[in-house]
């Protein structure tokens, strides 16, 4: 059990590719960390620097007590989960759980108990004389957890390990990675670019933009406050609506109204409002005119896909909601979103 | 379509049965020649049917009987045949496996020119370097002894190139797992490349050993004592008689006996091959 901490983390691969830049981040003992962006943002890059595949270029990093930059992946006390499992294919799958284990040239018998207990967790017991080749996609998920569970590291590195699988095996696999940690209470860092995931697993989540931090936080602290339009449009599930507006002298225009808001200045700004914040407005009260793109129903709630002004906006409604062409949209002007037009940097 | 199916069907029967007939023909004809007295073949018909000499003729070639015409006893050439074409055979997988190993899996100076100076060597056979080499050879000492025969023979483009394709196949995340597990690069070899690569080291064994046994133009130059003949250079030998008739049912016996090593090594591999096949999976 160990905390990680990062210190001014840089990569640069040769040829001047800057994949991460000025990481800093301090990853409590136990608690589950998410690493989320788009592709190509340096997630992987930044883990495989923790897990010692790749080299640090610039910075710390600390597991434990001690300073890994130097450390072999092996002898840094940490266990990976790979997309592809990674699985050794000419092995069973106590040959998989045990490699690591005999490579430490622990006990048989110990290496036997910890075998056995993980894969009691893990529910694979009857596969254990199976090769991979014969295990389903998330059985083989379930064997890469398992590799990484008997060794009982001070942390656990996901990366992506659930993007090979189908949406519904994803939805429970991603429930039972969540209740493992929970009760194991190892240190986890977790790769996706899936928000939902992040969302769902994250005690805090690190959203990455260009190799640099962008945000830090609790999933709903980030979903209430986004620092910032990129990370508005990514975290959150139909995207944050963004609409152009004014702000002047601590009055706001946006979409044909205007009311006082707390933030002072005078500059082109954008409105951030969630679709779930959106609701059709009562008689008299004030709202966005929209018209009616088309509807999405989704079961528990429908979509509905406007303009205003030109611009499109998502407003998510309950399903008994009845849609026209052309509505009001009203919104609690508590809860708007404003961010820079310039910087894209949160105002409020 | 059907009908088409059908004609295909035979056409293709009819190429492969072709195939096999010109390929089996003449070993048909030494296996019968080998059975007759020798002077059958001689008389200008050839026999396509077994004589009655068959026992005589391979007794003879077995227990060394027929010792004026060979003056090394048959046991002994296969015994020095084998020798090679294991040494070629297996020193050749041991070191391309080793070099594919390098190449890929390692980060070191002038790598990608060492690749391409061993992939460029695969244009120089043994034939065009042969002058040269039997020079290195005999200054080194090593005419007539096993090592001659077999090490000049060993380097192998062919079979580093195709363990580097292997190995280029093998993800990167079973390298990294493998780190992570705590296996260095010499664990990793043994315990995942090894096993991963157990078909390709077969099937290279059978074209390897065939190679080694068939060589014919070196052992003759770099082997004078008659202690280090090979058996298809022996062949040879046996039917450069002077001032008489070649006894070619006894040369026909020892190339049907000559024929039998590669014929087992295929056999027993074929069964590798399929286990294999059956069994790994990347
Ligand atoms: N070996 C390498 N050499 C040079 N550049 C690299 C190398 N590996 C990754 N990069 C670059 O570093 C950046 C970050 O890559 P990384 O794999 O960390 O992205 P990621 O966030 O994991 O993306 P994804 O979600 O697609 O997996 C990318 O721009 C990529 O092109
Ligand atoms: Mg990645």
């Amino acid at each position: 059990m160990a905390g990680i901490t990062l210190e001014n983390v840089g990569k640069t691969y040769a040829g001047d590719v800057a994949a991460v830049a000025d990481v800093n981040l301090e990853i409590n003992d136990g608690e589950f960390v998410v690493l989320v962006g788009p592709s190509g943002c340096g997630k992987s890059t930044l883990l495989r620097m923790v897990a010692g595949l790749e080299t640090i270029t610039e910075g710390r990093v600390t597991i434990g007590a001690r300073v890994v930059n130097n450390l072999e992946p092996a002898d840094r006390d940490i266990a990976m989960v790979f997309q592809n499992y990674a699985l050794y294919p000419h092995m069973t799958v106590r040959q998989n759980l045990s490699y690591g284990l005999k490579n430490r040239r622990m006990p048989r018998d110990e290496i036997t108990r910890r075998v056995d207990e993980a894969a009691g967790i893990l529910e694979i017991g009857e596969y254990l004389d199976r090769k991979p080749r014969a295990l389903s996609g998330g059985q083989r998920q379930r064997v890469a957890m398992g590799r990484a569970i008997v060794r009982e590291p001070a942390a656990f590195l996901f990366d992506e390990p659930l993007s090979n699988l189908d949406a519904k095996l994803r939805v429970s696999m991603r429930g039972e990675i969540r209740s493992l940690q929970k009760r194991l209470g190892t240190t986890s860092v977790y790769v996706t670019h899936d928000q939902l995931e992040a969302m769902t697993l994250a005690d805090r989540l690190v959203v990455l933009r260009g190799g640099r931090i962008e945000q830090i936080g609790a999933p709903i602290e980030v979903y209430r406050r986004p620092v910032s339009t990129f990370v508005a449009g990514f975290i959150g599930s139909p995207a944050m609506n963004l609409l152009p507006g004014t702000l002047q002298g601590g009055q706001l225009h946006v979409g044909g109204q205007s009311f006082a808001v707390e933030v002072a200045g005078n500059e082109k700004v954008e409105v951030g409002i969630r679709p779930e914040d959106l609701r059709p407005a009562k008689s008299g009260e004030p709202g966005l005119a929209v018209s009616l793109a088309y509807v999405e129903a989704l079961g528990a709630q429908q979509l509905g896909h406007f303009r205003v002004d030109g611009h499109p906006l998502v407003a998510a409604f309950p399903p008994d909601q009845l849609v026209h062409d052309r509505m009001s949209l009203a919104f609690d002007r508590t809860i708007l979103h404003l961010f820079s037009a310039e910087t894209g940097k949160r105002l409020n | 379509m059907v009908e088409n199916q059908r004609w295909l069907n035979i056409l293709a029967h009819l190429v492969l049965i072709a195939g096999v007939l010109v390929v089996a023909f003449p070993v048909y004809i030494a296996f019968i020649a080998s059975t007759h007295e020798p002077s059958a073949f001689v008389s200008g018909v050839v026999p396509l049917l077994p004589g009655s000499n068959a026992a005589n003729s391979y007794a003879d070639v077995l227990t060394g009987g027929v010792s004026s015409q060979m003056s090394v006893p048959i046991s002994l050439m296969l015994k020095n045949s084998m020798i090679m074409a294991l040494s070629i055979a297996i020193g050749k997988i041991v070191i391309s496996i080793l070099s594919a190993f390098a190449i890929v899996y390692f980060r070191f100076p002038f790598r990608q020119a060492a690749f391409w100076m061993i992939f460029i060597t695969l244009m120089l056979p043994v034939e065009v370097r042969i002058v040269p080499t039997f020079q290195v050879i005999s200054n080194l000492g090593m005419l007539n002894s096993y090592a001659g025969l077999s090490i000049p023979l060993i380097a192998s483009a062919t079979a580093t190139f195709l363990f580097r394709q292997v190995f280029l196949t093998i993800p990167d995340e079973l390298m990294e797992a493998a780190r992570i597990d705590g296996a260095g690069p010499l664990k990793f070899f043994k315990d995942i490349l090894l096993p991963l690569s157990r078909t390709n080291i077969a099937a290279l064994f059978v074209i390897l050993f065939i190679y080694g046994w068939n060589q014919y133009i070196w052992p003759i130059l770099v082997t004078t004592d008659d202690k280090y003949q090979t058996i298809v250079a022996g062949i040879k030998r046996m039917a450069d008689v002077v001032d008489s008739e070649p006894l070619w049912n006894y040369i026909m016996a020892t190339s049907v006996l000559a024929m039998l090593p590669p014929v087992v090594v295929v056999i027993m591999m074929q069964r590798l091959f399929v286990k294999g096949l059956v069994e790994t999976e990347k």
